[in-house]
């Protein structure tokens, strides 16, 4: 099996005035297709930092990272914002939604900054909400979902450009424990499909649906059970 | 991302806070609004003033009895009476540049036709003075030279006298009295509309000189008249007409150097001018009111964009880490800003149109609203939009996506 991801040696370095905060200090993983890892570790050991950087947010200080077999650094802003559109997928904690928009449309967003003529756009919208199970709620607002709901929105947002990657920081740490399940049920589905996850969690128990678990602690990684 | 859809999306963000959508527009109404009906009636006013022109007949000098004064020009009525048919026919005769010259006398009073009566303005001349104001008749004949000599009892009706007197009658051939004095009807003149300082010029009889004279108006001596209408050859000769008609009345009247002379001359070119001039004036200061005002709007609809972006730094972050890119962000500002300028501009046309319709209604001028004037508001309202908006675009823009979505 290949690399999807490929981190080698990655540190991230925050410079505040006279001040230096390194939230990553030389970091080394590699993800292979088809995999499901939970990112674990204390708050403040540099895990958002880290997924900011696999999602193309952020620029490691130094260090190098392979994505889908392109090297990332280096890259315009316009060429970063090409690869989070089509080869990533973010789920956060907070959903980040559009307000006033429905299910649909908002499922609809990364195709419509790829170019994706409408009709298209509307069926593969819709059959990515069918896949995390809204069928019926499309032209629901977010305000007219319930937070479970709404995170599949986020979800099937994330699947709807067939990305390589699905990058989910903390996807549960708004929702309660049963609605935690159904997600995390959700995540183990589209896994068994093929697509590969990366999720951050401070819950064991969700930690456990990954079948890979890495531990961060101060900005490097203290397991692996890769 | 597609035209389309970036239209979308901004018409979507404009309707969620549609109050605050008008009010930001508000300004762009208003000096959109004032720039057409500027237009509007600035054109309306110059075809007036050129219908104007065309209605008193072009190259001509008005010669009036009384002097001028240092202070600028005074009136001919009241002034002393001094000037004389003859005065008129040596005018003709001896100035080169002249054309024609036609002295008339103006008096008023009452007309009477069967139970009907009408009081007007009663001007006694000659036949040159239909030739110099390029006055033909509607129906019947005009006055003739015959009619001046024989002091013929003949009258010709300006249009309005005769809508009074006659309603929709035929009035050729008809006996009038005018002041108690029956006059029989000969032609009804052609319509002339306003004169440029408002009067309604149909609402005149016209006699020949001599009759009036002896049967309308009291005066001291019987070939006195009221003023000397003079048409010079052509439109560069008018200043050489003028100063030879002045060369002779001043020798005629003997007025020697340095003695104020008893008439004076004015020159209706020169007044129109003015008129012109002061239409001018009008529009200019329209459009200073219009600018600030589109400049106005113009700040408050940069205001708007800078609160709007910082109320969306979540969705610009939601949009960055889905892959938009941040001259799709961009765009998408610029758009919502221009399409408020632009709805702003529309609505602001059709308003000024409204305004200038009501206007030109009220002064009964025509209403021109040029599809020059509309494209210069709609581009102006689409420059505001960029020129405005710009800034809060690439502000939104230049955002950084993690710190975007972290926003509270
Ligand atoms: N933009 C920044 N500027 C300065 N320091 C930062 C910045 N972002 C993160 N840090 C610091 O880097 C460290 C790691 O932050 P990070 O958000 O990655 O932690 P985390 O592991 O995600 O924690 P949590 O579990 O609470 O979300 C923290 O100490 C934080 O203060
Ligand atoms: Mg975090």
């Amino acid at each position: 099996m290949s690399s999807v991801i490929s981190l080698t040696d990655i540190s991230r370095v925050f410079v505040m005035g006279d001040q230096q905060f390194a939230a990553l200090k030389g970091i080394s993983f590699d993800v292979t297709q088809g995999e499901f890892v939970a990112i674990m570790g204390a708050s403040g050991s540099g895990k958002s930092t880290c997924m900011n950087v696999l999602g193309c947010l952020d620029i490691p200080t130094s260090g190098r990272y392979l994505l889908d077999g392109v090297v990332v650094g280096g890259m315009s802003t316009n060429q970063l914002a090409d690869i989070r559109n089509r080869k990533l997928g973010f789920v956060f904690q907070g959903f980040n939604l559009l307000a006033r928009t429905p299910a649909v449309e908002n499922v609809e967003l990364p195709l419509i900054y790829s170019g994706v003529p409408p009709k298209e756009r509307r069926s593969r919208a819709l059959a990515a909400l069918e896949m995390v199970g809204l069928s019926g709620k499309e032209k629901n607002h977010p305000s007219q979902l319930s937070g479970g709901q709404q995170q599949r929105v986020a979800i099937a947002r994330a699947l709807v450009n067939s990305p390589a990657v699905i990058l989910a920081d903390e996807p549960t740490g708004n929702l309660d424990s049963s609605t935690s399940e159904e997600i995390m049920t959700l995540f183990t589905t589209l896994n068994r499909q093929g697509i590969t996850i990366i999720m951050v969690t401070h819950e064991p128990d969700v930690a456990a649906y990954a079948g890979r678990r890495i531990t961060f602690k101060d900005g490097l990684i203290v397991s692996d059970t890769h | 991302m597609d035209f389309i859809q970036t239209l979308k999306i901004a018409l979507r963000a404009l309707r969620t806070n549609k109050m605050r959508s008008f009010l930001t527009m508000l300004g762009i109404i208003i000096g959109i609004a004032a720039v057409i009906a500027m237009m509007a009636v600035g054109a309306g006013a110059r075809h007036v003033i050129s219908q104007q022109i065309a209605s008193i007949g072009s190259n001509i000098i008005l010669v009036l009895p009384g002097s001028t004064t240092s202070g600028g020009l005074r009136t001919g009525s009241g002034g002393a009476q001094t000037l004389t048919s003859d005065d008129g026919k040596a005018i003709m005769a001896e100035c080169p540049s002249v054309d024609m010259a036609a002295p008339t006398v103006r008096s008023s009073g009452l007309i009477v036709y069967g139970n009907m009566n009408w009081s007007t303005v009663i001007m006694g001349t000659t036949p040159e003075m239909f030739a110099i104001r390029e006055w033909g008749v509607d129906n019947g004949r005009s006055i003739e030279q015959q009619d001046v000599d024989s002091a013929a009892k003949v009258c010709l009706l300006g249009q309005t006298v005769a809508e009074n007197l006659f309603g929709s009658a035929d009035p050729i051939g008809k006996i009038i009295r005018i002041k108690k004095v029956p006059f029989t009807v000969i032609g009804l003149l052609d319509r002339k509309g306003q004169s440029p300082q408002g009067q309604d010029q149909d609402d005149a009889v016209f006699v020949p000189l001599r009759t009036a004279q002896r049967n309308l108006v009291r005066a001291h001596k019987p070939n006195l008249v009221g003023a000397i209408m003079v048409k010079a050859k052509s439109e560069e000769l008018l200043g050489k007409a003028e100063e030879e008609v002045n060369a002779l009345l001043k020798q005629r009247h003997r007025i020697t150097n340095g003695k104020e002379p008893d008439y004076s001359t004015r020159n209706l070119s020169e007044i129109l001018a003015v008129a012109e001039q002061s239409s001018k004036a009008m529009s200019l200061l329209l459009g200073v009111v219009a600018s600030i005002s589109l400049i106005v709007g113009g700040i408050g609809i940069m205001n708007i964009m800078l609160v709007s972006v910082t109320e969306r730094t979540r969705e610009i972050g939601i949009r960055m880490a889905i892959g938009a890119r941040r001259n799709d962000i961009l765009l998408q500002f610029l758009t919502e800003a221009v399409l408020l300028t632009m709805i702003g501009g529309i609505t602001g046309i059709l308003l000024g149109a409204v305004g200038a319709t009501v206007v030109s209604n009220l002064l009964s001028w025509p209403t021109l609203i040029s599809v020059e004037s509309i494209s210069i508001a709609f581009f102006f309202s689409a420059v505001i939009g960029i020129f405005f908006g710009f800034y809060p675009a690439r502000k939104a823009a230049s955002l950084n996506p993690i710190d975007a979505l972290r926003y509270e």
